[in-house]
């Protein structure tokens, strides 16, 4: 309907007749290929202080959904993706969600990014009954608001679990340091899940430091830290201070392995730490150099669309969009309960950022890559699995 | 042309919109409101109600922000700040509340009691902050006072953003949502209501002469200082409160939410509607938060986001044609007014015979 609004505005204002014409079918022509395609909703920050993060995703959207067209469609009938941006607001990714699913009358929702935003996307969603799929929501209350909401990324207590396991098991630590970012609610929540696990596992915490983001000079933390003589270093930090604080940590002669999270993940990240970086691991979604072909392919398919190798919140979008499809194609009638129902079912779906498999929160269980940073790549190391 | 300029927020008796002032007439628009809060949500949609409760938040801030900017003519940049304070306040009572009396929910009338009581508190936490934020910094002038305004603004997202009681970085979620259409636009009412008293009062001809000349009014014994804060205060109360109903409509508050872009966002409703005219925002607050839903049929049909484009464009091409804003300094009352003075003439010169005098004596 609004769309024809819209065009009659267009009479008035009195732009060539032809140009209507040709508006007017192309509106004719549309409206008989909605009839027969599923319509998917995504709200995404396509503009904003945060525009990279939900480009990205809404490539891997777009390119799962291509493929899926290509194979034919769900049982026959193309997909339709209703792309919404949001700003980076909550209050407009409400709007948008609400416009999704009570105008366009949506199947399912792919978004948002971030935690703050699914927060008050979660709650709509919920409200009538849509399922509503995550890329990379961390933040475990996002799945709390009720069994309608899906993330297909890991969470943070799995994360700092990750790297305790990787540090016991592969580095065989027995004695960590951790040095965490106290303004960031990530970093904080994600020493602490390492805590536990490490000392679970048998190992020691021999010094717990802190700084701020923002903050430039380290050496005083690093001091105390290199008098206790760890074996590793937990640093779940974003990768401007990581740069700086491994640089200061190579020249006060500390050898130790130093570990991160998936805020690491940045091309950035080697251009402020350059060689100091050596030895150093950090966990995240994917690694471009998984040789698994659902990767591989991936990554080629994705490279051939935007002529660009896909970060970790692309190929998060791509599995969310694909997790939906799979759902989707196993119901009967497509309807949003059972793919609500079916998206609860999810077992062993073999995405590119892992198996993945939704607990009763509905949060995925699935395995993370460790990467080892060495001259300005990462270099996949391991996959740890839950 | 002057005389009526500075006649115009006078109560004139022969103004058919003096009605306005008593009380009764906005009494009724509550009551107008609690009707249509039962009958709009069917009528409208979801979604266009849902833009409808968003503008009429957006209302309280233009409006509140218009009595500091548009009346007292001292350019703030700190209205989101006041805002997120009052909104984490109020968010921050209901959930401990509900979470120690979860019986609270059970009531209507309890619970709709303890959300008026957090939206107050919050206001009053806003207006305790505009009040030491505004102690110092309304000793400056024009741009000096937009810088320190900004950056106080910032600083109370820092602090929020470092507050673990309020959930940090991840912010607070889990909120009820009390926001009702009802609430948000019976808070709207009172705002414009009592910020129009208040501009008509004694207290606003002293904003209004801090305004048009400070060392004037200084020479005339006005505490130009006092009177700025004032305004300050209670602009900031006004933005705590929608801080609060943005809160309880949303269910999330997050720091980020409350930067410095959405100061600018109201600024821009103030400064298009005409700073000084409380019309003006209104009509600004509610056109610009439905402009950006009316543009996505655009971005849908053409596939490239032009949307802040558009905006962007309405907005120069406004400021061009008219800089003063769409209502400039007038009212919709004094549009009327006009108008009826054009369509008879004979009332037109008994207003005419009325201002000189009126205006002599200013």
């Amino acid at each position: 309907m609004n769309l024809g609004t819209s065009v009659l505005k267009v009479t008035r204002v009195g732009i060539l007749k032809g140009r209507l014409l040709a508006a007017v079918s192309t509106l004719l022509i549309g409206s008989s290929v909605f009839a027969a395609t599923i319509k998917i909703g995504e709200v995404g920050s396509m503009t904003g202080s945060e525009a990279t993060f939900g480009i990205s995703t809404h490539e891997g959207i777009e390119l799962a959904i291509k493929e899926q067209n290509a194979k034919g469609g769900i049982k026959g009938q193309k997909i339709e993706l209703i792309s919404l941006d949001d700003q980076g607001k909550p209050e407009e990714a409400a709007i948008a969600t609400t416009k999704l699913i009570t105008q366009d009358k949506v199947v399912a929702i792919l978004g948002e990014v971030a935690s703050s935003r699914s927060l008050a996307m979660a709650p709509i969603a919920q409200k009538y009954k849509v399922p509503m799929i995550s890329p990379s929501s961390t933040n475990p209350k996002v799945t709390a608001v009720g069994d309608h909401i899906f993330r297909v990324c890991f969470i943070d207590p799995f994360q700092g679990a990750v790297m305790a396991k990787f540090a016991s098991e592969n580095l065989k630590a027995k004695k960590v340091a951790i040095f965490r970012d106290v303004k960031s609610d990530y970093s904080v929540g994600l020493s602490d899940f390492f805590k536990e696990a490490f000392l679970k596992a048998g190992g020691e915490v021999v010094v717990d430091q802190s700084y701020s983001s923002g903050e430039v000079d380290f050496n005083s933390q690093l001091t105390s830290i290199r008098a206790k003589k760890p074996d590793v270093i937990f640093l779940p930090g974003y990768y401007t201070e990581v740069g700086l604080i491994a640089k200061q940590a190579r020249k006060l002669g500390i050898k130790a392995a130093i570990l991160g999270g998936d805020g690491w993940d940045s091309e950035k990240l080697y251009e402020i730490g350059g060689k100091s970086l050596n030895n150093s691991y950090f966990s995240n979604h994917y690694s471009q150099d998984d040789q698994t072909p659902a990767v591989q392919s991936f990554i080629a398919t994705y490279k051939k669309a935007y002529n660009k190798i896909p970060d970790g919140l692309g190929a998060l979008g791509y599995d969310a969009a694909r997790v939906l499809f799979a759902a989707m194609e196993t119901t009967k009638t497509g309807s949003t309960a059972e793919v609500q129902g079916a998206l609860a079912k999810t077992k062993d779906f073999q995405g590119v950022t892992g198996k993945i498999t939704m607990d009763e929160m509905r949060n995925a269980t699935k395995s993370a890559v460790v990467l080892e940073v060495k001259d300005g790549k990462f270099l996949y190391k391991t996959t740890i699995n839950p | 042309m002057k005389n009526k300029k500075q006649n115009k927020n006078a109560l004139n008796p022969t103004d058919p919109f003096c009605g306005f002032a008593s009380l009764r007439w906005w009494l009724l628009a509550v009551a107008v409101v609690w009707v249509l809060n039962s009958i709009l949500p069917d009528l409208m949609g979801p979604y266009y109600f849902q833009i409808l409760i968003l503008a009429g938040i957006n209302v309280i801030l233009a409006v509140s922000l218009n009595l500091v900017n548009g009346f007292t003519g001292q350019f703030s940049m700190g209205h989101a700040g006041f805002m997120s304070v009052g909104g984490y306040i109020s968010a921050y009572i209901t959930t401990q509340l509900i979470v120690s009396h979860p019986e609270i929910m059970n009531d209507a009338i309890l619970g709709s009691a303890v959300f008026v009581g957090s939206l107050l508190l919050g206001g009053l936490g806003a207006t305790c902050t505009g009040y030491l934020v505004g102690l110092p910094s309304l000793r400056l002038r024009g741009d000096y006072l937009a810088i320190v305004t900004l950056g106080f603004g910032e600083i109370i997202r820092v602090v929020f953003l470092n507050m673990d009681a309020v959930g940090g970085a991840r912010g607070l979620s889990g909120i009820m949502q009390f926001s009702s259409f009802g609430w948000v636009f019976t808070l709207a009412i009172f705002t414009v209501f009592t910020v129009w008293r208040v501009v008509h009062s004694a207290q606003g001809r002293v904003l209004l002469s801090i305004r048009e000349d400070e060392i004037a009014a200084t020479a005339m014994g006005v505490n130009t200082t006092q009177g700025k804060v004032r305004a300050f205060a209670m602009g900031a109360f006004f933005a705590g409160v929608a801080g609060g109903l943005f809160a309880h409509y949303l269910t999330i508050m997050s720091p980020g939410t409350f930067d410095f872009n959405r100061s600018f966002e109201i600024i821009i409703m103030v400064v298009l509607g005409g700073m000084g005219s409380i019309s003006g925002s209104v009509v600004a607050a509610v056109l610009l938060t439905s402009l950006k839903e009316a543009l996505r049929p655009l971005q849908q049909l053409t596939g490239v986001d032009l949307r802040m484009v558009i905006y962007s464009l309405v907005l120069i091409t406004m400021m061009l044609a008219r800089p003063s804003g769409i209502f400039g300094t007038r009212e919709i009352g004094d549009i009327y007014r006009d108008w009826r003075a054009g369509k008879a003439p004979k009332d037109a010169k008994k207003l005419k015979a009325s201002t000189p005098s009126k205006g002599g004596a200013a």
